[in-house]
């Protein structure tokens, strides 16, 4: 008998989520409690993945398909509080747009259990099954704002191109099955010899399906309008969510099954990781929207989170996941201040219109500026400890090429975050935005930049926690 | 060493800037908030001062040492000073309430703000100086970019945004490669620690890129020749209070990185480079002299014979002799104090005629004589005049100069001639000569600020100009065995 208690928290949240939609569609204006319902759920799924998992070091269930281990608890964990903190913070933007319906919860959880699913699998069935529920719940998401053209046009491009990376990862899949004879991680790890060419090419279509999930360089063309196009909160889902979950995948995919053809894939991890690092800082320079600007910004922090698994080593996969956790953190607290730009029910998101916020907004604008620092990597902020441990991998591999060119990329980076605070510091003001948030607005952009502020006095605890993911 | 006293010197301008935060700030008057930052850094100062009486002068080994761990068998945060680190703190705490005093006239808007940006730099400028780990010195000496940006950014001139987006880029692109430098510093052997990388030393074959990668960082910041671009403009934009930090305290932060981690770890490869650093150092000296003589603008001026007076400090550093080094403190010294009260004395025509063209002055001795005198002790200061502390830096150089390469060393006296030629000129043209313009007749002469401040920073230039054993005495035993140690490395190797 299997311990169904190491699969709980998806049990309980899928329950959760057929009980929300019932109750959607037999009470009549039923969305506010919904959403305080799925609040709960997550809640209550993060307690249980705490209780039942986080000390197990690792099992395997139903037939060595579903793995729990330290870094499948720690990534679950990290995406639940994630989607619990994006679900609390949408809803005054929801409201303005009058899309606040019992739909956005529970696509919202769908979309998480399929992370969850993701993130545990060890077995490509179950892998793809997760990622092809998240995926479909991320399409109508990008879509929810559906009156507007671009939200539709961001979800049907979203739909087609990921279906089309769907397809490649499929026909990896199948190529990677034919030659090893199963759709077992560990089974495949055993079979598979590298002198097989047409198994690169396996490798290669499942490689290039993940970067297109993570918008890594050269897979990342539908980020910056999908980005653009889906409401703001959606948006910030996107750039921290499903990117945790994918980033897990990655991690298993490169460091299970293909362990032993590690010649063949760090090149190709190397280009993706340079590519999206300078492509990222090079391509955000001329950008007048911010949700474009943070979609190739997130493009150049993708790079920076494969530099780490390029290394082949565990303390790369480490820096990998702290520098994905900390990414999250910034991102929060970017996405917090954008929802923060409102005035008379209308959002802003052109740069421009942070013109001299810091005279009308001093507050605001402190927040955002030690953010966008921090994105930049200067330190004594959190950014910069994410850059340095990644680094510090690198250079243990004496990959020194990747080391300099991702810093470099740092400093062209770095222009167009100072560009952003050089239009709210050194700019004219405009009107005042209004100042009404709600709470949980307030309350994530203060936590979460008192987090990158302070992060330096205690750097040990994120690493302690990282350090028992031992994947080699 | 039970009191913490050097991360107390770090953190009290952080507490104070925390305090200024949560202040309420009326419009107009904001004179509580100066009231804050000058007790606080005027706090700090008498700390530092007492820092340098319990100095034990008789010793090298770093002193008022705090070992705390930071990261878990990675980096400790330690701090620590010897002789070499002392002057440079004792110099930040005196220049900048000097700095928050000035700042009556020049900031009009946000000063508050101006002032919190003014002490976080303190403390991380004190924390540059005092840091003995790799890692927290880069941590120090790159967030200084941030509160400089702004203070360039905010309320600096009219070219403030280029000047400040070059000076951040610029220093960044510097610093990043030493970054990678430190990081393979850990892989090689295994630690940070600066005084546990002094024992140890590195390996023969790594020498030679790391020292270019830490180079590379402290180049730009220096300012060197041919990178020394950014400093003009950052000068000229920056606000008065600004421009003094800059001279007066970070372009020491490289010289002092040049001595302590550029000879103190790479012994080998800074004997492979000193050709380099003499020819940049020499060209920086004549050629920067010469764009200084046809400069219009006085801070441009000051700027440009601040790359000169940097040129020096390169030069004297790596002559790698007791003289040498000892004239490049002395000099780096002597020059934070000259360069701010030359930018002051500007800042305080540029207040009552909003112009810092040369050309809108002249015969300002007959209408400010009291100002006339003052800027006439620091222009003689600057050109290295015996009897003031210009002098024994720059002769003191020389003197280790001419014992090294004497080629070398002819060229830079030629650099001390230009220097002479420059601000004379500029105080013959600004001060002496007819009074043309009609405006400057209602000039005022200095109140009773600018004359305090000018007098605090006119007193250590001739006190030191005539007596420099206070200073002297403090470095000799650091330096001296820094030279041995350097010695023995090459001797072994």
């Amino acid at each position: 008998m299997e311990n169904l208690n190491l699969v709980l928290p998806e049990i309980f949240i899928s329950l959760s989520i057929m009980f929300l939609l019932v109750l959607g569609v037999f009470k009549k204006n039923s969305s506010k409690i919904t959403f305080n319902l799925s609040f709960f759920t997550i809640l209550i799924t993060a307690i249980i993945t705490i209780n039942e998992t986080f000390s197990v070091s690792r099992e395997t269930l139903f037939n060595e398909s579903v793995v729990i281990d330290s870094m499948s608890s720690l990534m679950k964990i990290i995406t639940l509080i994630g989607g619990f903190l994006v679900l609390v913070i949408s809803s005054s933007y929801l409201k303005t747009f009058k899309i606040y319906n019992i739909e956005y919860p529970v696509l919202i959880l769908s979309s998480i259990l399929g992370m969850m699913v993701m993130i545990s699998s060890n077995d490509l069935i179950v892998f793809y099954m997760g990622l092809e529920l998240q995926s479909l719940a991320l399409y109508v998401l990008a879509t929810y704002n559906r009156d507007q053209l671009k939200s539709s046009e961001a979800g049907l491009k979203y739909f087609v191109l990921s279906a089309l990376s769907s397809g490649l990862l499929l026909y990896g899949c199948s190529l990677v099955y034919g030659f090893s004879g199963s759709t077992n991680f560990d089974i495949i790890s055993n079979q598979l010899n590298s002198d097989e060419y047409v198994l690169t090419f396996g490798i290669v279509f499942i490689l290039v399906g993940l970067a297109f999930k993570i918008s890594a360089v050269p897979f990342h063309m539908w980020a910056p309008d999908v980005y653009e196009g889906s409401p703001t909160t959606v948006t910030l889902f996107f750039t921290i969510v499903p990117k945790i979950a994918a980033l897990t995948v990655f991690i298993r995919f490169l460091y299970v099954p293909f362990l032993n053809l590690i010649d063949q894939w760090q090149m190709i991890i190397i280009f993706l990781s340079i590519a999206s690092m300078v492509f990222g800082a090079v391509a955000a320079i001329g950008q007048t929207n911010i949700k474009r600007l943070i979609a190739y910004s997130s493009i150049g922090h993708i790079g920076y989170t494969l530099a780490g698994l390029a290394t082949a080593s565990n303390e790369g996969i480490q820096s990998s996941i702290i520098y994905i956790s900390i990414y999250v953190v910034m991102n929060l607290a970017l996405f917090s201040c954008l929802l923060m730009l409102r005035r008379k029910d209308q959002y802003y998101e052109d740069i421009e219109d942070l013109s001299g916020l810091s005279k009308n907004h001093p507050l605001l604008s402190l927040c955002l500026l030690v953010v966008l620092f921090s994105l930049a990597g200067i330190p004594p902020l959190a950014g910069f400890f994410a850059k340095f441990y990644v680094f510090k991998a690198v250079l243990e591999q004496s990959m020194f090429f990747l080391a300099i060119v991702g810093l470099l990329s740092t400093v062209v980076a770095a222009f167009y975050y100072l560009r952003i605070i050089k239009i709210m510091y050194f700019d004219k003001e405009k009107d005042k935005y209004d100042t009404d948030h709600s709470l949980w607005l307030k309350f994530s952009l203060t936590v979460s930049t008192i987090l990158i502020l302070l992060y330096f006095i205690f750097p040990s605890q994120l690493i302690e926690v990282v350090s028992r993911i031992n994947i080699i | 060493m039970n009191f913490p006293i050097l991360s107390s010197l770090i953190l009290l301008p952080i507490v104070g800037a925390l305090f200024l935060f949560f202040t309420k700030d009326k419009e107009g008057n904001n004179l509580t908030a100066k009231y804050v930052a000058l007790f606080t850094t005027i706090v700090n100062f008498l700390i530092s001062i007492y820092l340098w009486i319990s100095f034990d002068q008789s010793t090298s080994s770093f002193q008022f040492v705090e070992d705390r761990t930071w990261i878990e068998g990675f980096i400790n945060y330690k701090v620590g000073v010897d002789g070499i680190s002392i002057l440079f703190i004792i110099l930040t705490t005196f220049i900048t309430p000097l700095c928050i005093i000035s700042v009556n006239n020049s900031v009009k808007n946000r000063l508050r703000d101006f002032l919190i940006a003014i002490l976080i730099m303190e403390s991380f400028m004190i924390g540059v100086f005092c840091a003995l780990d790799l890692v927290v010195f880069y941590l120090f000496f790159e967030a200084g970019l941030i509160p400089m940006f702004l203070i360039i950014g905010i309320w600096g001139g009219a070219r403030r945004v280029y000047s400040a987006f070059k000076f951040f880029l610029y220093t960044l692109l510097g610093s990043v490669l030493m970054l990678v430098a430190i990081i393979s510093i850990y892989w090689i052997t295994g630690t940070t620690d600066v005084v546990q990388l002094y024992e140890i030393g590195i390996d023969v074959k790594y020498q030679n890129l790391l020292w270019l990668a830490f180079f590379s960082s402290f180049a730009v910041k220096t300012p060197m020749w041919p990178v020394h671009t950014w400093l003009p403009d950052a000068h000229v934009e920056a606000p008065t209070a600004g421009s003094v930090l800059l001279a007066a305290i970070l372009l020491k932060m490289a010289g002092y990185g040049f001595i302590r981690f550029s000879l103190g770890l790479f012994p080998i490869a800074s004997e492979v480079f000193t050709p380099l650093i003499y020819t940049l150092s020499v060209i920086a000296i004549i050629f920067t002299s010469l764009i200084a003589l046809m400069q219009e603008d006085m801070k441009k001026l000051i700027a440009y014979s601040s790359v000169a007076h940097m040129g020096f400090v390169t030069l004297g550093i790596f002559t790698l002799q007791q003289q040498g080094i000892e004239g490049s403190i002395i000099q780096m010294i002597s020059h934070g104090l000259v360069s701010a009260a030359l930018f002051l004395t500007v800042g305080v025509v540029y207040d009552r005629m909003h112009s810092r063209l040369i050309s809108t002055y002249g015969g300002l001795v007959s209408v400010i004589p009291k100002y006339s005198i003052l800027f006439m002790l620091f222009a003689l200061a600057s050109l290295g005049l015996p009897g003031t502390s210009g002098f024994i830096g720059e002769f003191l150089i020389l003197m280790g100069a001419f014992k090294d390469n004497f080629l070398v060393a002819v060229i830079a006296s030629i650099g001390v001639i230009l220097g002479a030629a420059y601000m004379l000129w500029l105080y013959k043209r600004v001060v002496f000569g007819k009074l043309l313009n009609e405006d400057l007749k209602k000039i005022l002469d200095l109140n009773r600020s600018e004359y305090f401040i000018l007098s605090c920073l006119a007193a250590p230039i001739l006190f030191f100009g005539f007596y420099p054993d206070p200073l002297i005495n403090t470095i000799e035993v650091s330096v001296s065995d820094l030279i041995n140690m350097h010695n023995t490395n090459i001797a072994s190797k």
